[in-house]
Formats: structure tokens, sequence, C-alpha cells
């Protein structure tokens, strides 16, 4: 077992290549439908994609526009002039015996990806290039035979292709992250993980720290989750470490993962490589951008990540906030737009902080552990900016808001909400001779007596008891804070 | 025979009559092996709803043959390999697709050497097509069958495709006018590609103003073929007086025999009579043109015939274990040699560590070649020289030497790796062999009208 202080004799160094399915209506060179999801086999494949005779590529420029927004959100430079080129290679799962991907001339250029951290650091992670490409399809094997399904072949890919400035699994895991972000908010993939929207092949070394080279490397390929990236690193760092320690030569490889075991498996060496025969593709005139066309295309792009967290720094929410307030964007979009509601009363800074806490704790953990919920169409920032309200005229004890926010959830038609938490009893007492006579009455009461006595003895913590018997007796609706100070004025 | 001589005969009879008269005599001539299916069946279909009225057009039941390479209803799509012997194709090549949008009936499917590899159809699965005018002799190819039935008058016209030579020196060994379009003129797709960046489709006729007719139908763009270009061929009544001819120098030495040479002379004084003005050219970078030609279209057709690989279609190989054994045997009973050869050949250009010593150099040697074309154009309207270097040889001649049958594409790959457009019109024949010789004109890109005009007034030399 590797220890602690042999693994920080060396360093890590991770590239990642990243595939993204586009999320285009038809495929990258035919126009059958690009959604392959659910669907029986080879039910969705053109002559196109079927590799029949005579059969020639024509360009989805829709594709071609995702790219020119990818390549915003990874604060890249779009190639004016790029074009296609042919990886050869024979698989069944590869009709024309080629892959049509664009290898010496790509469509995004460099760029770079800020990576938040949870500790508040950031980390930048170069871009080297991104290209647009074919996929493949699909093969599943039964004992003796394998049957191929085409109905992928041909989905529209861009691949990410970063340098290797990563140096942690964390940091591997909140790249991965970050870019699904960037391509979800950019509209570039549906980002549908579970159906392989996104796939990361992770290039890992070990090399002892202040060494002048990087070390061999490994290729863990085709990992489908950002927690994979970060176990598959980690894993992957430690038996290369550990090769190392024993003064033994990591080969260059290709590993897949297993998920079940948590360990990575050798998949090809590289005296195994093949030579791809890499080809301009003739069938396929370059792509020509000018920066007007270029700059029309960014131009309609949604806030991307990196604009949301200078907003949302603003209203002064933690990281944490920050980040789960982004990711639930995407998990719940086209059930409820967040960050919209939020944006929509970023004037009031105190409201537009209040509601995404509220989003947070409340909304967020709600959604998340009621999955089959539904959430109807009310306006939510009615809801919520009237929760706001109430709290902020005492009104409303946060406890019974939650009660109250739960129970609206869904309804057909939002109440009035003061009129429904009145209705309902939760509206709590702020005057204070009402409350004043209920404390008298709980101090009085037998049952009291131990905690009073320990509270004259100057132990604070009793007070909670006496305010929750206050809270009780008052059916819930008594202010806690005006309880506790009318109790401290008694003692 | 003419279009316009099988429209008189439609009209005196029928579409039905002409169609079963033209399939008779394909039958009759069936010894040229230059067919190698009919459309029976589909083509008595059509020239039915011809005289029903049901199809028009301005080839209505004019009868024509489409190499086997085309994606065509009726009859397998062979490619003259055993790969594709039983390929029925489920669409239609867009060339074809015009062509019976305007009433036309493809009666059959010619020869070729297979994958179009080749220039004699000695290739071919199936066995070579027959010379019209010798029978000892080849027909030249590789769309030698196309060429044969338009001589033998079979039909008034056949479509091939043209990579480096294909439809022009069949033309000429075969006496009849042979167009190869501009790169990008007529769409490429529905037709088995050899080379991508070379392959084009044109047609033979008897004369030029039916090429004319049936280039006027299938140019244009089409949004399944991405190189096509906007449609730019206009028929030009009137042919342009006091055109610059260069008569390049490089194809007039004597490794073009002196019979051929003489054809060409004789069509050069004929030239300078009507006015136009004809001076010697030189194209230094045409003697490289077959050293590029055949290091990059072996590369694009090793990549284009990748995809015959026995798992979807096709020839499969029967009674292997591994997915390799399946791939190995399907490729190797399914291509002939000269497949193989070309494969072999494309894919050692295109490995890695060789890459750049062929395919980056031979690229940049295609556009040095490019240059001198647009050099001379700048100062001639068009250029003009032989076709082949000789006249059809004999059947089996040239079959074990792989290199004396590549160098007969020397003086017609240039144009083809510039994509410009050329055509092989009847010279006559020559005063040695008798047979038939072709004279070429090639222009700069999109002057294709330019060309057949020029070459129509050729016909009265």
């Amino acid at each position: 077992m590797m220890t602690d202080e042999i693994l920080a004799k060396y360093d890590m160094t991770i590239g990642v290549e990243c595939h993204v399915q586009l999320a285009t209506k038809t495929k990258l060179f035919s126009g059958v439908d690009n959604d392959a999801r659910d669907k029986s086999p080879n039910s969705v494949v053109s002559p196109i994609d079927y590799a029949l005779p005579g059969m020639l590529p024509v360009l989805n420029r829709a594709a071609v526009d995702l790219a020119i927004k990818a390549g915003k959100a990874l604060n890249s430079t779009i190639a004016k002039v790029s074009r296609f080129d042919r990886k050869h290679y024979f698989y069944p799962d590869l009709p024309k015996g080629y892959q049509t991907t664009q290898m010496y001339q790509p469509i995004i250029g460099a760029g770079v990806v800020h990576v938040p951290m949870e500790d508040g650091s950031i980390i930048d992670v170069r871009i080297h290039h991104a290209h647009l490409e074919e996929d493949a399809g699909k093969l599943t094997h039964y004992g003796s035979y394998s049957l191929v399904d085409l109905n992928r072949a041909g989905t529209p890919l861009i691949e990410i292709v970063s340098e290797p400035d990563i140096h942690s699994s964390a940091a591997a895991k909140g790249y991965v992250n970050e870019l699904y972000r960037l391509m979800t908010y950019a509209g570039v993939t549906n980002g549908d993980l579970f159906h392989g929207n996104m796939r990361f092949d992770v290039n890992v070394s070990a090399a002892l720290k202040g060494a002048a080279e990087l070390g061999k490397r490994a290729e863990v390929k085709n990992l489908n989750s950002f927690r994979s990236v970060e176990r598959a690193a980690e894993y992957e760092f430690k038996r290369q470490v550990e090769i190392l320690e024993h003064g033994e030569k990591v080969v260059q490889e290709t590993r897949g993962w297993d998920d079940a075991k948590q360990k990575t498996t050798s998949q090809r060496s590289k005296e195994d490589a093949q030579d791809y025969r890499y080809m301009p593709d003739a069938d396929i005139p370059p792509i020509i951008l000018d920066d007007t066309e270029i700059a029309a295309i960014q131009a309609d792009m949604p806030r991307l990540p990196g604009d949301w967290r200078l907003i949302l720094q603003k209203l002064g929410l933690e990281y944490l906030a920050i980040e789960t307030l982004l990711d639930a964007e995407n998990e719940f979009r086209g059930k409820i737009n967040i960050l919209q509601m939020i944006e929509s009363v970023i004037d009031d800074t105190k409201k537009a902080k209040f509601i995404a806490n509220w989003t947070v704790n409340n909304f967020i953990t709600i959604l998340r552990s009621e999955p089959s919920l539904n959430i109807g169409s009310i306006d939510y920032l009615s809801l919520q900016t009237a929760i706001y309200d109430l709290i902020e005229s005492n009104k409303l004890s946060s406890t019974n808001a939650k009660v109250l926010f739960r129970e609206l959830i869904g309804v057909d038609e939002l109440p009035n909400v003061e009129t429904y938490a009145t209705e309902k009893g939760y509206i709590q007492v702020s005057d204070e001779s009402a409350i004043a006579a209920i404390v008298d009455e709980v101090l009085a009461d037998p049952i009291s007596q131990k905690a009073v006595e320990d509270l004259r003895n100057g132990n604070d913590k009793v007070i909670g008891f006496l305010v929750g018997q206050i809270m009780k007796k008052s059916g819930g609706k008594a202010n806690p804070a005006l309880a506790q100070k009318l109790i401290k004025e008694r003692i | 025979m003419t279009i316009s001589d099988i429209q008189d005969q439609i009209k005196a009879s029928s579409a039905r009559a002409v169609v079963e008269k033209v399939i008779a005599k394909a039958r009759e001539k069936a010894d040229y092996h230059a067919l190698l299916n009919l459309t029976e069946e589909r083509a008595l279909q059509r020239a039915d709803d011809v005289d029903a009225g049901k199809i028009t057009g301005k080839l209505a039941g004019v009868p024509f043959v489409v190499k086997d390479n085309f994606l065509a209803f009726g009859a397998p799509t062979t490619a003259a390999s055993k790969m594709l012997e039983h390929f029925d194709a489920p669409l239609q090549a867009t060339a074809v697709e015009k062509l019976e949008a305007e009433g036309a009936i493809c009666i059959g499917k010619s020869n070729l050497d297979a994958f179009a590899h080749g220039g004699s159809t000695e290739n071919s699965a199936f066995g070579p097509t027959k010379n019209a005018f010798d029978t000892e002799r080849v027909s030249g190819g590789s769309s030698g069958g196309s060429a044969v039935v338009t001589a033998l008058d079979i039909v008034p016209f056949a479509l091939g495709s043209d990579t480096g030579g294909s439809i022009r020196q069949p033309a000429s060994f075969n006496g009849v006018v042979g167009v190869k379009p501009t790169y990008g003129m007529i769409s490429r797709y529905g037709v088995v590609a050899m080379a991508s960046s070379t392959d084009v489709i044109g047609s033979f006729t008897t004369n030029v103003a039916d090429a004319e007719l049936v280039s006027s139908i299938m140019a244009g763009c089409d949004v399944r073929d991405m190189t096509t270009l906007p449609d730019f061929f206009q028929v030009q009544t009137e042919v342009k007086p006091g055109q610059k001819i260069g008569l390049i120098a490089d194809f007039m030495t004597d490794g073009v025999d002196a019979d051929v040479r003489a054809k060409v002379n004789q069509y050069v004084d004929g030239l300078k009579a009507k006015g136009h003005i004809i001076e010697s050219v030189n194209l230094p970078m045409a003697e490289y043109a077959l050293a590029i030609y055949y290091i990059l279209v072996p590369a694009e057709l090793s990549s284009n015939l990748a995809r015959y690989d026995g798992i979807r279609y096709g020839h499969r190989a029967e009674a292997v274990k591994t997915l390799a054994e399946l791939y190995g045997r399907t490729r190797d009973e399914g291509f002939v040699t000269e497949n193989k050869r070309r494969i072999m050949i494309g894919s050692y250009v295109l490995s890695s560590g060789f890459f750049d010593a062929y395919y980056l150099q031979a690229q940049k040697a295609r556009t040095l070649l490019i240059n001198q074309f647009n050099e001379l154009f700048k100062k001639y309207d068009l250029l003009i020289g032989p076709v082949a270097p000789t006249t059809a040889f004999k059947i089996g001649e040239n079959t074990a030497d792989p290199i004396k049958m590549y160098l007969g594409d020397i003086m017609t790959v240039p144009t083809s790796l510039a994509g410009l457009p050329a055509i092989s019109v009847p010279a006559g024949k020559s005063d040695v062999s008798g047979l038939p010789v072709g004279v070429q004109l090639m222009g700069p890109m999109r002057s294709d009208a330019n060309l057949l005009a020029l070459a129509r007034s050729m016909e009265t030399i």
C-alpha cells in the first residue's frame, strides 16, 4: 500500500480528452434523427451513415454553430478555416472504415477553462484545441457473435483536448464538472451523462517531484461520470507510483475503468497502436468563417457559468451555495429557471440573497429528495418573495415557512400566501402582551422550575427548553426571539 | 446514331418499339461484352409510360446506358466486382435521376475495370470489353463498356466516370465524343467513389451536340454533394472566334505514337484554318503528373474502398473464425488484383512516417501543376493535345506491366488533378492502324461550354 508519504514524493499530471455529443436535431453528415436514445437498433440510420457505395457526407451547419458556441465557452479562438480528415481503422461499428474528424485544422483553437475549487482557489486548465467529429456505432456481444447498431453512427461530437495542466484527482473532477457546466449552459449538449452525452478519457502520469520530464502516461478511456474521473485518476496515480517505487517502468497504454471493482485494467499497449493513416477528406469543403458570423453566433448565447458566479458572488453567497445553484440550474432545466428567478430580483441584494439561499436550502433539497414531485407551473418567485416578506416582518418563523413552502409546491394555483398562512395558523404572534402571558404561565409551571433555576445560575443553554415550552403552548405561533427576550427580562 | 435520330424513330413508332430494338441490338452485340446487365424489365415499363404520356421530357423515351459504378435501378450495381456482384441499389445516382426526370430510359449497365481501376476494362471481374473497331483490342477504360455501346450505335449516349482519363481514353479508342467536365459541375452522388478529389461524371455521345444536351441536363448544384458548383453550364451556340490555343509540346514528343501526333496536327491545322491562333506551349509539371496521380489517387481510393468490409452489404467471406479473417478474406475475394495493388500503394503512402514524404509532397506538386495551368490560361483560351499515347492496344498486351498501363494515362491525369474540363474529340482514324484517334481539348475551370462549342466546330474538319 502506498502511504501518503510515498505519494507525496511524486507529482501527478493529468490531461483530459472529453467527447461532447452535440444537441443537433440531425447527424453530422446525414439528415436522420440524432437522438438514438430508446430507439430500436438501426432505426435512425441513413444510407450515408450506413456507408452505401456512392454516398457523400453533407455537413450539418447546426453542428458548426454549436462548435462555435463551445469555442466561446472554452475561451478559445475559432479557426477561420477548418477542415475534415479521415481516420482509418476497421471495426464493425465504423461503417465507412474511417471516422470523419478534424486532425490537421480543427475548428476550435487554444483556450482556457477556469476551474473553481472548493477552497475558493481557481485552477486554469489550458485547452489545446477542440475538433468536430462523428461518433461510431455500437456493438453488442452475445457469446460467439456480435450485433451492430448504427443508430449512433454519425452523431456529431466535439472532442475537447486539454493540456496536462491538472495535478490532482480533485482538480480532474473539478475540470470535467466545469466542462459539463460550460457545455450545458452554452446549449452545446443535452448533457445526458447516463446516455454518454459526455465521455472522458483521462491521461495520467506520475513523476518524482522536480523531474525534468513527465512520466509515461496511461490513458483511461471512456469514463462517463465526474466521480469515475476522480477515482480513476486517483487509482491510476497510485498504481503508477507503486510501479515506480519498485524500480519498474510504467507502460504507455490504454486502460479501462472497472466501476464495480473501482480499478483500471490494461486494454492495449502502445505497441498495438493502430496506424490511422490520417488523410484530408476531399468530399467536404473547408469550413470558412468570418468574424461577423462568429460574433453573431456567439452573441446569441445564454450566460455562461463564470458570469453567473460573478453575479452570485456579489450577493455574498458561499462557494457551495453558488455551485449548488449552478448545478441545480442544469438538473432542473425545463422544470424551473432558478438563476433567472434570482436574477429578476438582483437589484434588491438582500431579497435576492434570501431567495438564493432559500432555493439552495429548501427548494433544491426538496426537489432532489423527491424526484417524482410535480412542481406544476406556479410562480415560485412570488411564493418565495411572499415568504421573504413574511419572515422579514416577523410574521412567519423559518420553521413554519418551510412547512408552508412544502405545502404550496405543486398547487394548481398560488393562493395569497399571507392569507393562507393565517388560515393555517402559521403566522407567529409578535404581540408582546400576548406572548408575555404565555411566558409567565410557562415560568410558573412546575415542569420549568429546574430550567429556571439553571438559568438563574448562569446556564444559558436551558433557555431553549423554555422557549420550546412557550412555542408549544402558543401552538407554534409565538415569535421565539421575542419569547427569549421576555424570559430574560423576567429572570 | 444521335439522340435526334432516336427521337425520330420514337415519333415514327413508339418508345417501346425503340427500346425493344435497342435491347435486341445489345443482345446481338453481346460478344463485345460491353454490358454487364440489361435493365430490360424496367426499361420496357418506362417505355410504356412514355408511350402513355406518363413520362415526358427532353429525352422522353431515349435509351441510354450507365457505367456499372452508378447506382441505378433495374439491375445490380456491381462496379464490375465480385464485391458488389449482387448489390441492388436502394436509390439512384443524381445524374441518373436527372436524366430519368427528362424521360431518358436506362437499358443496361456497362462494363468497367473493377471499381474503375484501370485503363482497359481488363480488370473487370467479369472479363474485358472488346474494342468497337477490333475485337482483338481493348475498349480502353475504365469506362470501356459505355464507350463501346455508344460506338456500336446501341444507344445514342452512355454515362461514364473519369478519375484520370476513364472517359476520355476509351472515347479516343472507340471514336466517340467523351466529356470530362469541370470537377463539381455534375453531382457524384450515387456513383461508387474512386478518388473523391478527381472523380467526375461525364458522357459518351456520337456527336458534340448530344454531349451538350446531356451535360446541360446533368449539370448543377446538388445538395447531396457538397463539392458541386452552382450551375454555370450554358450551351454556347456560336464559337468564339480567334481563340488562342496552346498545343502542349510536352505531349507531342516521341513518347506519343507518330500516327496519333499526325492526327492531332491535322486538327491543329484545321483549327488554324478556322481562324484560331495556335502556339506551342510547355507544361513542365506534366512530367510529374503521373507520379502525383499514382500517389494521391491510390491514397484516396484506399480510403473510399474501406467500406467494403463484408459487414453490412456486398460480398462476405464464409466460414471465417475471426473478425480479422472476415475482413481479410472478404476483401481478398471481393477485389481484383489491381484493386489490391492500389489499396496497398494508398495505404503505404498514408502510413505514419511516409505521409509527409509521399502524400503531402504530392499535394504540393499538384499545387505547382495547377499553378502552371493557371499561368497558361492567362494567355490561352484552351489547350490541345493527344488523349492517349497510342491507339487501342491488344487485349493482354499490357496486363503484365502495370507501369506501362499507367503510362497510358500520362496526358489525361494532369487535367484530372487540376479539376479542369477536358474533351476527347474524335479525330478520324490512324493512317497506320486504322483505329480511332482522339484529340483532347482542355480548358480552365468552368469553360466546359466553350470547349464543347469549339469541339462541335471541329466536326467539320
